[in-house]
């Protein structure tokens, strides 16, 4: 039943994916409400997808690759409607929209939905340590969309070659700023979430807490390195994509061993 | 009831031809010269037209007459660059010049501003009825429809326009970019005050003669800075505009690149409009670094051009669904206006009946 939620949402950011494509593709595009309200659709959809799933398993769901895939798109969605209009970013959302399809899109195709036989009992303290990092997650996600919204425009710019979509992508200077916001938000949370781990009373895998603590140390780096002005606009957008994608590896390592230590 | 529009533009007639239409005939005197019910003349520097409302034929030839400046000229001469259009093509015809489709610039919004003042103009003098009233407001909404759901108007396409939108893209608002004009010549300071229109508030001048530079400097409301000072501005600059008359680059990779550890988190804009150019091309593939020559300016202005004719289409769109509904609704006013006599005796033209 909660899968149908899961596939109307999936259905709700395609619908936004392609009516961006559209509506560039025939330069009709206007920062208008509708990409918003279709990721707030799929967020609703999101959200009621993991109640009914939190509901029947009684805890937190993400005790499988499938439930951590929907919870880190969820997060993503959430991060975008809550910082979306408030950084007035044209396009964010025709960006964020793929990314949460190509996350939902993968979880629903493949087959991660495997019943997780855990065997250690869930306290809050584990689960806001798991559901806090994936926010992290999500934000730093949020990061990355605008990191490369900043490599498309700079790389327009320093070509000289203006395409349709130039004249609707943000100033970088706005790019820049929201990308360091995004950055610092994503690092507090990801901190409090990796802090939170060492009160959940299970010993953690020695692996995952190595890998967890070399993603915050490549972020710390970034945002000090960012702060010192080491760092041109440019390469920090680039090294957002980078920790990203380091994070989701990270995610399915943590989850891959979380499995085999039948952990929550 | 006849509408039609008769006219000539930049697609028909040389300037020299236009000038001579472009005479002191006004939308009143065209009215009651050419027996029209109502007349609009909108008047610019690519087109005369005449859009008028008649209940007998008005001819071509007619309206030549009246907008001839020349009292003397044979106005048959001028006959084939006149092109005329009637009903549902007039209103098509307007629809597209006030949207800007018909301009030599595709998409320039400076037409919209210009047949608004006709209408204004005809309306004042009473030349306009309920039919050509009707028409305007219709065209103008047209329009700004067009300009909100199509690129039609977007991009840059002159010098100044395409400094300031690259700027734009750049640092978003302009209030806070510290701007360094190199040279006082007649296009810098076009850009300059298309900038400082933008909002640019910090402008520093430097010029080989601190005379004109102070003087530009003066009229864009920036201070002078000497000559030999001017490579250290770019430490603190955003925007470096240059136009000197120098052989040699003035600015290398070599001069930059130093300067620019300094400030490597902000981006710098150079907007080289000098030939032989003042900076070297190489300049372009430091980090942080934007420069556009003339030839890249143009690059762009063309590409921008593209843009909106790719747009045209959309914008045909628009407007042919506008002049359908327009039509559809002229003739759904003249039916009702025809069925019910004593409604149209409410005025001498039964469109009348319709508009009220």
């Amino acid at each position: 039943m909660e899968r149908y939620f899961l596939i109307a949402s999936t259905f709700c950011f395609l619908v936004a994916v392609v009516h961006t494509v559209i509506e560039l593709r025939t330069g009709m595009f206007r920062p208008k409400r509708f990409n918003f309200l279709a990721i707030g659709l799929g967020f609703l959809f999101q959200t009621a997808f993991l109640w009914i799933r939190g509901h029947e398993l009684g805890r937190c769901p993400i005790t499988n690759l499938f439930e951590v895939f929907v919870f880190l798109a969820w997060s993503v969605a959430l991060v975008y409607l809550l910082v979306g209009p408030a950084y007035r970013l044209s396009l964010m959302g025709g960006f964020t929209a793929p990314l949460v399809l190509l996350l939902q899109g993968f979880a629903l195709i493949a087959p991660l939905d495997t019943p997780h036989s855990v065997t250690v009992r869930a306290n809050s303290w584990l689960e806001f340590h798991a559901s806090l990092s994936l926010v992290a997650y999500g934000v730093f996600a949020l990061a990355c969309i605008a990191g490369v919204m900043y490599l498309l425009q700079e790389r327009q710019l320093k070509t000289h070659q203006l395409h349709s979509i130039f004249y609707h992508l943000p100033p970088l200077t706005n790019l820049f700023a929201a990308i360091t916001r995004l950055l610092w938000w994503g690092f507090a949370l990801y901190t409090v979430g990796i802090v939170s781990g060492f009160f959940t009373g299970h010993p953690l895998p020695r692996i995952q807490v190595i890998a967890a603590v070399a993603l915050w140390l490549l972020y710390a780096a970034i945002l000090q390195a960012r702060h010192l002005k080491w760092l041109a606009p440019k390469r920090v957008a680039a090294l957002c994509i980078i920790g990203f994608s380091a994070a989701l590896v990270l995610l399915w390592g943590i989850t891959f061993t979380a499995e085999l230590h039948h952990l929550p | 009831m006849n509408l039609f529009c008769i006219g000539l533009s930049h697609h028909t007639a040389n300037v020299a031809t236009r000038e001579q239409f472009a005479g002191n005939a006004t939308a009143e005197s065209i009215a009651r010269d050419a027996g029209c019910a109502e007349a609009l003349l909108l008047t610019t520097c690519n087109r005369v037209e005449v859009y008028g409302v008649s209940n007998k034929g008005v001819s071509t030839d007619e309206i030549a007459r009246c907008l001839i400046s020349d009292a003397n000229r044979n106005p048959d001469s001028d006959a084939p660059v006149l092109y005329r259009y009637e009903d549902n093509k007039c209103v098509q015809h307007l629809f597209r010049v006030a949207s800007g489709l018909d301009s030599m610039v595709v998409g320039e919004s400076e037409i919209f501003g210009q047949a608004k003042k006709a209408y204004e103009s005809a309306r004042t003098s009473g030349a306009v009825g309920p039919y050509l009233h009707r028409l305007f407001q219709r065209a103008f909404r047209v329009a700004k429809q067009v300009r909100t759901h199509t690129d039609i108007a977007r991009g840059a396409v002159s010098v100044g326009s395409v400094a300031v939108e690259l700027a734009q893209r750049i640092f978003g608002k302009l209030s806070k970019c510290k701007v360094l004009v190199l040279g006082a010549g007649e296009t810098s300071e076009r850009t300059t005050r298309a900038l400082v229109s933008r909002g640019v508030r910090d402008l520093r001048v430097s010029n080989r003669s601190l005379d004109r530079a102070r003087e530009l400097a003066q009229a864009v409301g920036g201070r002078a800075v000497p000559f030999e000072d001017w490579a250290a501005q770019c430490r603190e600059i955003d925007i470096l505009l240059t136009s000197t008359a120098s052989e040699a680059p003035l600015l290398t990779s070599e001069i930059l690149a130093p300067m620019l550890w300094q400030r490597l988190d902000r981006s710098l804009f150079i907007i080289d409009i000098a030939v032989p150019r003042d900076v070297d091309p190489s300049v372009n593939e430091l980090e942080g670094v934007y420069l556009y020559d003339i030839d890249s300016i143009r690059s762009v202005a063309e590409q921008s051009l593209e843009l909106r004719r790719q747009q045209v289409a959309a914008a045909e769109a628009i407007i042919a669904d506008h002049v359908t509904e327009f039509i559809d609704s002229i003739s759904r006013g003249l039916n009702r206006a025809s069925q019910t006599p004593e409604q149209s005796s409410l005025g001498e033209n039964p469109l009348r009946a319709s508009e009220l």
